[in-house]
C-alpha cells in the first residue's frame, strides 16, 4: 500500500485537474449560451434565404441556374467538412469524421473521387491524409463572420461551375440538445428545394432587374454561403455544449477519485497510529 | 387605411427589422426603387444605401445595407442585406487565401508525420525509462 504522503500529493495533483476541469466547464457553458444565441440570430436569414430559394422553385424563371440543374452521374465529390478547432469536446470531432467516411465509402464503392474542403483545425489535421484538400479555413474563434468563409466557400463553387465535381456536401453537427449532437451530411449542391403538395395554378414569373442571369448567380452564392455559415455557427454551439459535458463529466471522476484516495489515505493513517500506539505498549510492557 | 405589407429585414448575423410597412425605398443595382403593396414579383441585387420603410402611420425608419439582395412578393419584402464588403476580386483573394492554406496543410503532412513518429518513440523511451526504474528500485530494496 502507498504511504500516506504519495496519497496526498496524488489527491493534491488530482484537486489541481479539476480545478482546471470545472472551469473549463464553466467557461464552455457561458461560451454555449452566446453561441446559442448567434445561432438564434442567423436564423431569420437561412429562412428568408430558403424562402426565396423556394419561391424561385415555383416560379419559371428563363434562365435556369446551373445550381438548380440535376448533373447524372456524379464522378467526383464535394466535401465541405465542418469540426472545431480544439479538442477535449467528447466524441463530437470523431463521431462526425466517422459519419463523413462512411458517406465517402460509399462515393468511393461508385467509382467517385472526393475533393475536400475543411473548416476547423481538427478536420484538416484529420483528412489531409484521406484525399485532395482544395481549401480550408482554420482560427475562426468563437464568433465567425460570413466574411472568414467567402473564400473558402468560393473555392469549392469555382470547382462546381468548372465541372471539377458534380456534388457537393456539407458535413456539420447539429445543435439537438445540450446533451445531443448530430452529425450531418447534407447536400448543398445541386440544391433540392423542397417542393410541397401545392402546385401554383398560373405561372409567374420574377422580375429580374438587371437580367436573371446576374440576379441568380449572386442569390445562389448567398444561399450557398448562408447554408456553410449556418453549419459552423452550429457546431460551435456544438462544440461548446460537448465540451461542457466532457469536462463536467471529468470533474465528477475527479471527485470520484479524490474520494477513494481520501478513504485510503485515512486508512494508512489509522493502521500507522495503531501500529505506534501498539510498538509503545508492547515497550512499556517490555519494561 | 392604408394598405400594408409584411416587411423584412435580415443580415446573415442577425434581424435588422421585421414589420408592416406601407412602402419601402431601396437602392437596387438599377437605381432607387419604391415597393408599395401588391408590387409584383422582383428580385434585384441592392447596392449600398440606405432602405427607407414608411410603416403604418407614416412613421419613417432607415437601414443602412451595405448591399444584398431584395425580394417582393405582393405582400411580402424581404431583403437579404450582406455584412461582408463584396467584390469580385476580393471574393478572388479570399478563395486564394483558402486555397493556399490548404496546400500549406497538405505539404505539412511529412512533419506532421515526423511528430507522431517522434512522439511513438518518446513514448517508447519514457516506458522503458520507467522499467528501468522499477528494476533498480527492486534491486535496492
Amino acid at each position: 500500500m502507498a504511504s500516506g504522503k504519495e496519497i496526498r500529493t496524488q489527491i493534491k495533483s488530482i484537486k489541481n485537474t479539476q480545478k482546471i476541469t470545472r472551469a473549463m466547464e464553466m467557461v464552455a457553458a457561458s461560451k454555449m449560451r452566446k453561441a446559442q444565441d448567434r445561432m438564434q440570430a442567423s436564423r431569420p436569414y437561412a429562412n428568408k434565404m430558403h424562402n426565396v430559394i423556394h419561391h424561385l422553385a415555383y416560379a419559371h424563371p428563363e434562365y435556369q441556374h446551373p445550381y438548380l440543374l440535376q448533373r447524372e452521374n456524379p464522378q467526383r465529390i464535394g466535401y465541405i467538412i465542418i469540426s472545431s478547432d480544439r479538442g477535449l469536446c467528447g466524441g463530437l470531432n470523431n463521431n462526425l469524421f466517422k459519419e463523413t467516411l462512411a458517406d465517402m465509402r460509399q462515393w468511393r464503392d461508385q467509382g467517385c473521387e472526393i475533393d475536400l474542403c475543411t473548416i476547423g483545425q481538427k478536420s484538416s489535421q484529420f483528412f489531409k491524409r484521406f484525399g485532395s484538400m482544395k481549401a480550408q479555413a482554420t482560427h475562426l474563434g468563437d464568433a465567425p463572420g460570413i466574411a472568414d468563409l467567402i473564400g473558402t466557400v468560393k473555392v469549392m463553387l469555382d470547382a462546381y461551375d468548372n465541372g471539377e465535381i458534380d456534388r457537393l456536401f456539407i458535413v456539420y453537427n447539429e445543435f439537438v440538445n445540450t446533451m445531443t449532437q448530430k452529425p450531418i451530411v447534407e447536400q448543398l449542391m445541386p440544391v433540392v428545394p423542397a417542393k410541397e403538395e401545392k402546385e401554383l395554378a398560373y405561372h409567374w414569373d420574377y422580375i429580374y432587374e438587371p437580367d436573371a442571369k446576374v440576379v441568380l448567380d449572386g442569390l445562389m452564392v448567398r444561399y450557398i454561403e448562408s447554408l456553410v455559415y449556418q453549419g459552423v455557427v452550429e457546431n460551435i454551439a456544438c462544440e461548446m455544449a460537448a465540451r461542457m459535458v466532457a469536462m463536467k463529466s471529468a470533474s465528477d471522476n475527479a471527485g470520484d477519485l479524490i474520494g477513494d484516495l481520501e478513504l485510503a489515505y485515512n486508512k494508512a493513517r489509522q493502521a500507522a497510529i495503531t501500529q505506534e500506539l501498539s510498538e509503545i505498549v508492547a515497550g512499556a510492557a517490555a519494561v | 387605411m392604408a394598405m400594408t405589407m409584411h416587411v423584412d429585414i435580415v443580415s446573415a448575423e442577425q434581424e435588422i427589422f421585421s414589420g408592416t410597412a406601407e412602402m419601402v425605398l431601396a437602392p437596387a443595382a438599377m437605381g432607387e426603387v419604391g415597393i408599395m403593396p401588391r408590387h409584383t414579383q422582383m428580385l434585384t441585387p441592392l447596392k449600398p444605401g440606405e432602405v427607407r420603410v414608411t410603416k403604418e402611420g407614416g412613421e419613417q425608419e432607415f437601414f443602412y445595407v451595405s448591399g444584398g439582395i431584395m425580394e417582393v412578393q405582393p405582400h411580402v419584402v424581404t431583403v437579404l442585406s450582406d455584412t461582408a464588403v463584396r467584390a469580385t476580386d476580393l471574393d478572388e483573394a479570399a478563395a486564394m487565401e483558402a486555397k493556399k492554406d490548404a496546400e500549406q496543410a497538405m505539404k505539412d503532412r511529412d512533419s506532421e508525420m515526423d511528430y507522431a513518429k517522434a512522439e511513438a518513440e518518446l513514448a517508447q523511451a519514457v516506458a522503458q525509462l520507467r522499467m528501468i526504474k522499477k528494476v533498480r528500485k527492486n534491486l535496492g530494496s
